[in-house]
Order: C-alpha cells, then structure tokens, then sequence
C-alpha cells in the first residue's frame, strides 16, 4: 500500500501557452505537514486545483492516497478538505447556514456544523451573514468547511490570510494537532517560509511551475551553505585583494562588510591573515548560515 | 440519484432565501390578486356585459396568462437560469461546488431541474390561484357565475404547455449563464431574444417556432376558445428538442469547465 498522500509524476500543466507547471513530482507522505511554498504566481494554486480536479490533469500523473484523481474523482475528494485561494462561501446565508449547506452535500449530520464553528471561534458570529464577516472570518470559515467532512487530506492554500497573529498561531496549533493526534495529511501552501518552517515536516518550494526543492526541514538546512562574513576597512582594498586570489566575493547588506562561501577553519584563518598582513583592519571575520528566509530567496531567484 | 437529490436539497437550501426563489411564489400572488382585485371593483361592468360562463372564465384566465404568458415568463424564465447559476459566479463557489465527492452531472442537472422546478411551482401557482381567486369572486359576487362552467382541464393543459413552451428558454438562457458570471450578456441577448420571439410568433412567421423565445407565444397563440388545446404542437416539441440538445451541451461544458 502507498505510502504517498500525494504524488504527481512529471506534471505539467498549461494556461492557453503559458506553462504553470513544469514537470512537478511532489511526494507527500502520510502524516506530514507539506509546506509547499513559492512567490505568487508560482503554481502553488494551480497544483492545489489539479489535485483537486477542477483542473485536468493527463491521466496517470496525479494520484491521491494511490489513486488516479481523473479515474477515481469522487473516491479521492471523499478523502480530501479544502480551502483554496479565497474562501468559497455563500455570502447571502450565515455562517451556520454555510456549514449546513455543506452538511447536506456531504450527507452528514448538522450537528458536525456546530462542532465546527466551535473549534474555529466562530461560534458567536454564526448567525451572522457571511458576507458580512471580516477576512479573518471567512479564511476561519473556509477552515471549517474543509474540515467538515473530517477528511484525511487536508489542501489549505495560504490558510492565514487575513488572520491577525493570534489566530495564526490558533490554525497553526490545530494542524499540528491534526496531524499528531488524528493522523491526518496536511499540504499547506504559502508564499512565506518562516510561517510554514515552524509547523512542516516537509518542504517543496516551487517557483515558475517547477520543483526547486523537496525533502524535509532538517534536509533543507542542511542545503543551506555557510557564508564567511568579514567587517574589514577599507572594505574596495579588502574586495580587491580577495578578489586577486580567486574568492568570488559579495557586499554584505552592513557597512564595510563582505561575503563570501565559507570553505574551512583553516582558510578563513588564512583570508584573515591575508588581510591584516596588507594593512586591512579586520574588525570581524565569522562563519554564518544562511537562514531559511534567505536561502528560499536564493532557491527562487536563482530559478 | 443519491447525488442529483443531494444537489437539489442543497440548491432548495441555498436559494431559499433569494429573490429568485421568492419570484416564483410572490409573481402569481401579486398578479392573481391583482386581476381578482380588478374584476371585484370592476363587477357591475361585467356583469352588464352578460358574459356566457365559458366566456367569463376566458376573460378571467386570459388576462393572467396573456401578461404571464407572452411577457412576465420569458424573463422570469431568463432571470432563473441567471440566478442558479449567478449564486456560484457571485460568491466564486464553483471550485467548491466542483470539489465535493459528488458527480459533476448531478450537480449540473439538480441545477437545471430547479430552476424548471422553480418554474413549474409558478405555473402551478398561477393555474391554482386563478381557479381558487375566480370561485372566491363567485362567493363574493354571486351574479358572477364561475360556477357555471369548469375549466380545470382547458388550463391544466395551458399552463401545462406553457411550462413546456419554457424549456427552450431555460436552456438556452442556462447555457449561457453557465459559461457568463456577468448578469449582462445572457441578461441582453435574452431581451433582445424575447422581443424578436415576440415579433415573429405573433406575426405569425412560419418558421417562428425554431426560434425558443418564440414558444411561449406561439403555446398561446392558438387559444381563440375556450376549447381544450392540443397539447404537442409543433412548437412544445420544438421547445423539447431544443431543451435536449442544450442540455446536453450544458453538461459537456460542465464536464470540461476548468476552474481557472
């Protein structure tokens, strides 16, 4: 039996000639919390669209808990709650009244409704028309309505829109409990890492359709090379004499600092050495990782 | 079937409370209990007219389904293939309508069969309420002799042809709000539509009935009598043709909507 939540084979899909997804092979494991991150733009949605076939895909690419999306589309939605893009709900009725709609299409019981409102603080406002709500309050109703059915996939595209910081830290606690005590599946997307890197167990980073990166947390820090970070004056002497002995250097974002890839203790005594010995006044010399932030950015833009 | 009666609980549910819903029940109430209105003040007018009980009756049903009939149903017909589909486009619910376990042609077809429900319901309503208001003139004015003659059949058949003569329009119209979000395009091509059915039935141009919009006129037309009509004419199966064939063209651009 698949061991894979999600897994796409060489997916591409296009809008009119425009490629949005470029041979995409994401692999979600069951249990795990995928962050799928990328700028805007980058497919994130599209993918999210896909799995859930209200785009079509070609046959034999996208597979949901083993299954073929195009083949088995009812089997596999039965299994899968979603929130994409903005939430989708019915600005004429109430909160409630989304929850029982939704109650109605999916065959189960109202009551399932209240439980719902109750766990996403909504409870006071649920008689309130919906269209009424704030960002905030829609984004925790479309929560809700992807977890109705209880499903064992959980797509949520960009959930904390709108939230302020507390009910980020709500959703964010609530899908680590999801996955930790009710064994469920989340795929979470978002275009800010430092959000998803506290929550995921696995990382995809996408940008213009393609898969730049996939594995877990730990497996992209690891991918993260260290820089060497030197605060020397003059800074233009410094770079020029670097630069001589081959070092591909770069401005650090602080005054009179420089950059560049760090190799070893050895060689970082032997810059410092080699700086100080041409008259350079070498105030700092350090070794630093670069932090996921910045090595997402690196990850896009060099795509 | 499961799914198609799951669909329809939940389009019963989420338009329950719109206009669209309402139209339905409130246009025979407001136009039946206008007409009933007319006829109670304007009594001694008719009665000095010695109308013979079938001619009465005819008088009486006539002038709600010839404002129903010729204008208000064609556009009521228009604005609920709007409305079905409008509460989707307007609140961006497509992709989660699409994304539940439920076939799209359930979906598709619960959508269709309430807006012809919806339809029905204000025929029905119109063909009640005109027999109910009519035998409470009678109760109030006894010298109107509504009791003399029972037209139950000749507007059963009416209405009933009436509500097939809707079909092509709600097709088509369907048809194009599904691929439409905005209110204007099916919203003008219907008018124009029923203007241009409305001119050629009553002109009486012989290929008229190939035109939907023309159907609920021409299902009139023929009512010089207080006979019962035919019920298939050329045109009620015109109307059907025309309602299959778009129909089916609605669920194949259904099926192939992507969710952009």
């Amino acid at each position: 039996m698949s061991e894979l939540a999600i897994e796409t084979c060489g997916l591409n899909y296009k809008f009119g000639n425009q490629k949005v997804i470029d041979e995409l092979s994401l692999k979600v494991e069951k249990g795990s919390i995928y962050g799928f991150l990328g700028p805007n733009g980058a497919g994130k949605t599209t993918t999210i669209k896909v799995l859930l076939n209200l785009l079509q895909s070609p046959r034999d690419t996208v597979f949901v808990f083993g299954k073929d999306v195009n083949t088995h589309r009812i089997e596999t939605l039965r299994k899968i709650g979603a929130l994409v893009e903005q939430p989708a709900i019915y600005g004429h009725l109430t909160g409630k009244q989304n929850l029982y709609n939704r109650c109605i299409l999916l065959g189960i019981p109202r009551s399932k409704a209240l439980d719902m409102l109750q766990l996403v603080g909504l409870k006071d406002a649920s008689d309130k028309k919906a269209g009424k709500y704030s960002l905030g309050m829609k984004q925790r109703l479309g929560i809700a309505l992807a977890l109705l059915p209880d499903p064992e996939l959980l797509l949520l595209d960009e959930p904390t829109n709108g939230l302020d910081p507390n009910g980020i830290i709500e959703i964010r606690n609530l899908m680590v409990e999801l996955t930790s005590k009710h064994q469920k599946t989340i795929l979470v997307s978002s275009h800010l890492l430092a959000e998803i890197e506290r929550i995921a167990t696995h990382v995809g980073i996408i940008n213009k359709g393609k898969l730049l990166f996939q594995g877990t947390i730990a497996e992209l820090h690891s991918f993260a090379k260290p820089n060497l970070t030197i605060q020397v004056e003059p800074v233009e002497l410094a770079a020029e004499l670097l630069a001589a002995k081959g070092y591909q250097i770069r401005y650090g974002s602080q005054q009179n600092t420089l950059e560049l890839a760090y190799s070893s203790k050895e060689d970082s005594s032997a810059i410092n050495t080699m700086l100080v010995q041409s008259g350079c006044l070498v105030s700092s010399i350090h070794m630093e990782k670069t932090d996921l932030e910045h090595l997402f950015l690196d990850i896009t833009q060099s795509n | 079937m499961n799914a198609l009666i799951i669909s329809l609980r939940s389009e019963f549910y989420k338009s329950k409370n719109t206009l669209a819903f309402w139209a339905s029940i409130l246009l025979p109430v407001f136009i039946c209990g206008a007409i009933t209105l007319g006829f109670y003040s304007n009594s001694d007018k008719i009665l000095r007219m010695h109308y013979p009980p079938e001619v009465l009756w005819l008088n009486f049903a006539g002038s709600a389904l010839g404002v129903m009939g010729m204008l208000i149903l064609p556009f009521y017909v228009i604005f609920m293939a709007f409305s079905v589909n409008n509460i989707e486009h307007k609140n961006d619910t497509w992709k989660s309508l699409f994304a539940q376990p439920l076939n799209k042609f359930s979906i598709y077809a619960a959508k269709y069969l309430y807006g012809l429900l919806l339809i029905f319901i204000c025929l029905f309503l119109f063909l009640g309420l005109t027999y109910l208001s009519a035998h409470l003139l009678h109760w109030l004015i006894p010298a109107q002799r509504f009791d003399a003659y029972n037209p139950l059949e000749m507007l059963s058949k009416i209405y009933l042809k009436l509500f097939l003569s809707a079909w092509s329009i709600l097709s088509l119209q369907f048809v194009m709000s599904l691929i439409w979000g905005d209110f204007l395009k099916p919203m003008g091509i219907g008018f124009i539509g029923v203007i241009l059915g409305i001119i050629a039935a009553s002109k009486g141009w012989e290929y008229a009935y190939l035109i939907p919009y023309s159907h609920p006129t021409l299902a009139l037309s023929a009512r010089k009598s207080a006979s019962v009509p035919t019920l298939f004419t050329q045109d009620i199966y015109s109307s059907l043709v025309f309602a299959a064939i778009l129909f089916i063209l609605g669920y194949f651009i259904v099926a192939k909507k992507s969710i952009k």
